[in-house]
C-alpha cells in the first residue's frame, strides 16, 4: 500500500472514513479545525453527512442523537470544547451508545494556549463528565498511530457501547508524516436493531426502543452502574496496549511517557544508549485501561532504579505510574506545559540527575 | 349525531404522573393522534426534555431518546441528518427550551433543520417546583420571584414563536393553546400540519402550546384554564407567526 | 347507530375540565375515591349525552373514549 503524506488532522479525518464512519459533526477550534475543513469536502464525495454545529455542547448532543439512532459517528474538538462535551460523554456512557471522540489536546487551564500539551490526562481517564463512567482512551505518538487507533475506536465503541477518545495534541494534528490506512482496520457496522431508535420499521418491530440515562429507581440505577463497570473490567482484561521500549536491557531508568512527549523520550533514550547509559520507556497507548501491570513489572526490574513520568504537563500521569509502581522504587516527575516541547538534550539531563 | 373517540395508538396505556388538569395530556394526546393520523408511528423518534415531561417517552409508543437540558434540538439534528426518512420531534418546555437551550433551538431552526419542535409555554418551571421562567409574566409570583417577576430587573417574557418567526430561513413557526375545545382542535391541526411539512422535507416546524401548570400557579385547573385565557393569551398571542411559501405545482 | 360513553376511572384525574366544557351539563364529579385517591367524573345524566366528545378532546388523561355499540 502506497504511503502518503498528511496532515495529522486530515489523516484523521480520512481514517474516519476508511473504517467506515461518514458522519462528522464538530466546532471549529485550533488546533483541530482542519479536519472539519478537510472533512466538509471529503464526506460529500462519500455521500456523508458533515454538519458545523452552534457549539461544543450542541455538538455533543448531535453525536449522541446520531449515535442513539444506530449510526457510527465521530467529532474533534480540543480541551476547552471537551470540557463542554463532557456533560454529553456522561449521557452517552451512562445511555450506552457507541461514539467517538477525538481530543486534539492544546495548553491550558482555561482559554490557555494553542500549542501542544498533554493537559488533559485526568479530564479524559478520571473525570471530565460528572457520574462513574469511564472513557476508553488511546494515545497515539504520530500520524500513524493517530491513524490507526482512530480506525480500531469505532469497533471499539459498538464492542463496548461506549465513546471512546482519542487523545492526541497540538503536534499530532498540524504535523506531516507518511500514512497509510489498513485494509484491515475498516469494519463493517454491528447491528443495532435491540437497543437503537432508528424507527419500529427499519427493524420490523411493534417493539419500540428507548435510549435514556435517567434511572430514578435506586435499585434500575445501581445495576446501570454495574453493567458499565463490568464493560470496564472487560476492556481491563481485553484492551491493555503498551509499549516497552529498550526493556530488554539492564535499563537503570524507567521513564513513562506517552504521545508526543514518548517520542522525544524515545530520541533521549537513543542517544544515552550510545553513551552507554541504558534508560527503557513505557509508553501506555490506552490510557484508560492503564497498563498497571506492565508499569509495576518494569519498574520493579532489578536493575531499575527510579522511574520518572515526563509528560507535558504539571504531573497528571504520574499520579497513576505511582499508584501502579506501589512504592517499591522513587516516582519522579518532569514536565512543561506552555507548549515548548521539551528537547532530548532537556530529558537526557534530567535523567542524568535521577541517576 | 354523535361521534367516537378513540385513544391514538401511539399514546401508551400508562397513566401519566401529570397533575390533574395539567395540559402536557391534551399535547400528548395531539401528538399521539398526529402520528396515527399520518401512519409514522413504525418510523416516528421522539425526544423528551428534562421538566415535568422528562418522563414523556413513558406516555408515548414510539421511538424515543433522552436529551439533556435543552439539548433536544442538538439531538434532533444529530438524529434527523443521519436518518432523514425517519420522523423526528422534540416536546420541551419553558426553562428547555427558551432558557438553557435557547442556543440550540435559533441555531437548529435557522439551520431549518427538518424535525418538529412541540413548546409547552405555562410560563412557569414546574418539575423543579414552580421557579421563574424566561416566559414568567410580569408581577407573576414564582419561587424566585416572590414578589411577582419584576421585569425592570429580570427583562420582559421572551415570546418565542415571535423570536424564531423572525428568522429569515424559512419555517412553520404557530402559536397555538389548549385551554378550550375550539383552541385543542386548531392545535391538533397546527400539530399534523408541522409533522406534514416534515413529510414533504420542506422546513423546520415549530407548535408553541399555550399550557396551565395549575399547581405552580397555586390555582385549580379551571381557574388556570381562565388565568392563561386572561392573562397570557393578549400577550402570548395565537396565530402563525411563519409559514413556508407555497410551491409552485 | 348507538354509542357507548367509556370512563376510565382510574385513569381520571378528576381535574374538573370534561365537566366544565360539556354543553349539556352531563357529567359530574363522584365523591368515590380511586385507586390513586383522585375522585373521578362520571355521567350524572347520560341519556342528554349527544357524543360531542368535547370531554374526550379537553381530557388530559384520555380517559374518555366514546365507542360505537350494535343497537339491540
Amino acid at each position: 500500500m502506497a504511503k502518503v503524506l498528511m496532515k495529522g488532522n486530515e489523516a484523521i479525518g480520512e481514517a474516519a472514513i476508511r473504517a467506515g464512519c461518514k458522519n462528522y459533526f464538530a466546532y471549529p477550534i485550533t488546533p483541530q479545525s482542519e479536519v472539519a475543513e478537510y472533512l466538509v469536502k471529503r464526506l460529500p464525495e462519500e455521500g456523508g453527512v458533515f454538519l458545523q454545529g452552534e457549539s461544543e455542547v450542541a455538538v455533543g448532543y448531535m453525536i449522541f442523537g446520531a449515535s442513539a439512532a444506530g449510526e457510527r459517528v465521530m467529532t474533534t474538538s480540543s480541551s476547552p470544547g471537551i470540557s463542554l462535551m463532557g456533560e454529553a460523554i456522561s449521557y452517552i456512557a451512562a445511555a450506552q451508545c457507541p461514539a467517538v471522540f477525538v481530543n486534539i489536546v492544546r495548553g491550558g487551564p482555561g482559554l490557555g494556549g494553542i500549542l501542544p500539551s498533554q493537559g488533559d490526562y485526568f479530564q479524559a481517564v478520571k473525570g471530565g463528565g460528572h457520574g462513574d463512567y469511564h472513557l476508553l482512551v488511546m494515545a497515539p505518538d504520530g500520524v500513524q498511530e493517530a491513524v490507526e487507533m482512530t480506525m480500531q475506536a469505532f469497533s471499539l465503541a459498538e464492542k463496548y457501547r461506549g465513546p471512546v477518545m482519542i487523545m492526541g495534541d497540538g503536534l499530532i494534528g498540524q504535523m506531516m508524516e507518511p500514512v497509510e490506512f489498513p485494509d484491515d482496520l475498516k469494519t463493517e457496522p454491528t447491528n443495532k436493531d435491540d437497543w437503537a431508535t432508528n424507527g419500529m420499521n427499519s427493524r420490523n418491530s411493534k417493539q419500540r426502543n428507548l435510549v435514556k440515562s435517567l434511572f430514578l429507581d435506586p435499585t434500575a440505577l445501581n445495576d446501570n452502574n454495574l453493567a458499565l463497570k463490568a464493560k470496564y473490567a472487560q476492556m481491563k482484561k481485553e484492551e491493555v496496549r503498551f509499549e516497552l521500549y529498550n526493556g530488554d536491557t539492564d535499563y537503570q531508568v524507567l521513564i513513562t511517557s506517552y504521545g508526543t512527549m514518548s517520542r522525544v523520550c524515545r530520541t533521549a533514550i537513543d542517544q544515552l544508549k550510545e553513551a552507554g547509559i541504558e534508560v527503557a520507556m513505557l509508553r501506555p497507548k490506552t490510557l484508560f485501561p492503564f497498563p498497571e501491570k506492565a508499569v509495576f513489572e518494569a519498574a520493579c526490574k532489578d536493575s531499575c532504579k527510579a522511574v520518572i513520568s515526563i509528560e507535558m504537563s504539571m504531573g497528571q500521569m504520574v499520579e497513576d505510574v505511582e499508584r501502579c509502581v506501589k512504592g517499591r522504587r522513587p516516582v519522579a516527575f518532569y514536565g512543561e506545559c506552555g507548549g515548548d516541547i521539551p528537547s532530548p538534550e532537556k530529558i537526557i539531563d534530567i535523567i542524568k540527575g535521577l541517576l | 349525531m354523535g361521534k367516537t373517540f378513540t385513544t391514538p395508538k401511539a399514546l401508551s396505556k400508562t397513566h401519566t404522573h401529570y397533575c390533574p388538569g395539567c395540559t402536557h395530556g391534551i399535547v400528548h394526546r395531539l401528538v399521539a393522534e398526529a402520528i396515527d393520523d399520518l401512519g409514522i408511528q413504525g418510523k416516528t423518534v421522539g425526544i423528551a426534555p428534562v421538566g415535568c415531561a422528562v418522563l414523556a417517552y413513558n406516555y408515548f409508543d414510539c421511538d424515543f431518546q433522552e436529551a439533556a437540558h435543552g439539548r433536544a434540538p442538538a439531538m434532533a439534528t444529530g438524529i434527523k441528518r443521519v436518518r432523514p426518512d425517519l420522523m423526528v420531534f422534540t416536546y420541551q418546555g419553558d426553562g428547555d427550551l427558551a432558557s438553557i437551550g435557547m442556543g440550540e433551538i435559533i441555531h437548529a431552526a435557522n439551520r431549518g433543520e427538518k424535525f418538529t419542535t412541540i413548546f409547552i409555554n405555562n410560563a412557569i418551571y414546574g418539575m423543579t417546583g414552580g421557579q421563574m421562567a424566561p416566559t414568567t409574566m410580569g408581577g407573576q409570583r414564582a419561587t424566585t420571584a416572590p414578589a411577582g417577576r419584576n421585569t425592570a430587573d429580570t427583562g420582559m417574557p421572551l415570546r418565542m414563536a415571535n423570536l424564531l418567526g423572525e428568522l429569515v430561513t424559512p419555517g412553520y413557526i404557530t402559536r397555538q393553546a389548549v385551554l378550550k375545545p375550539q383552541q385543542v382542535n386548531k392545535a391538533k391541526k397546527a400539530i399534523k400540519q408541522a409533522f406534514q411539512y416534515q413529510m414533504e422535507d420542506r422546513c423546520f416546524s415549530f407548535v408553541e402550546v399555550v399550557s396551565t401548570c395549575p399547581t405552580n400557579w397555586g390555582m385549580t385547573p379551571l381557574d388556570a384554564l381562565k388565568w392563561a385565557e386572561e392573562t397570557l393569551l393578549p400577550y402570548y398571542e395565537l396565530g402563525d407567526y411563519k409559514v413556508p411559501e407555497e410551491i409552485d405545482s | 347507530m348507538a354509542f357507548q360513553h367509556i370512563i376510565d376511572e382510574e385513569r381520571c384525574k378528576g381535574c374538573g375540565l370534561c365537566v366544565n366544557f360539556c354543553p349539556k351539563n352531563v357529567l359530574e364529579i363522584t365523591d368515590k375515591v380511586n385507586a390513586k385517591g383522585h375522585f373521578p367524573a362520571y355521567q350524572a345524566r347520560p341519556e342528554d349525552c349527544i357524543h360531542c366528545t368535547i370531554c374526550c378532546i379537553m381530557c388530559p388523561d384520555a380517559a374518555i373514549n366514546i365507542v360505537e355499540t350494535q343497537s339491540a
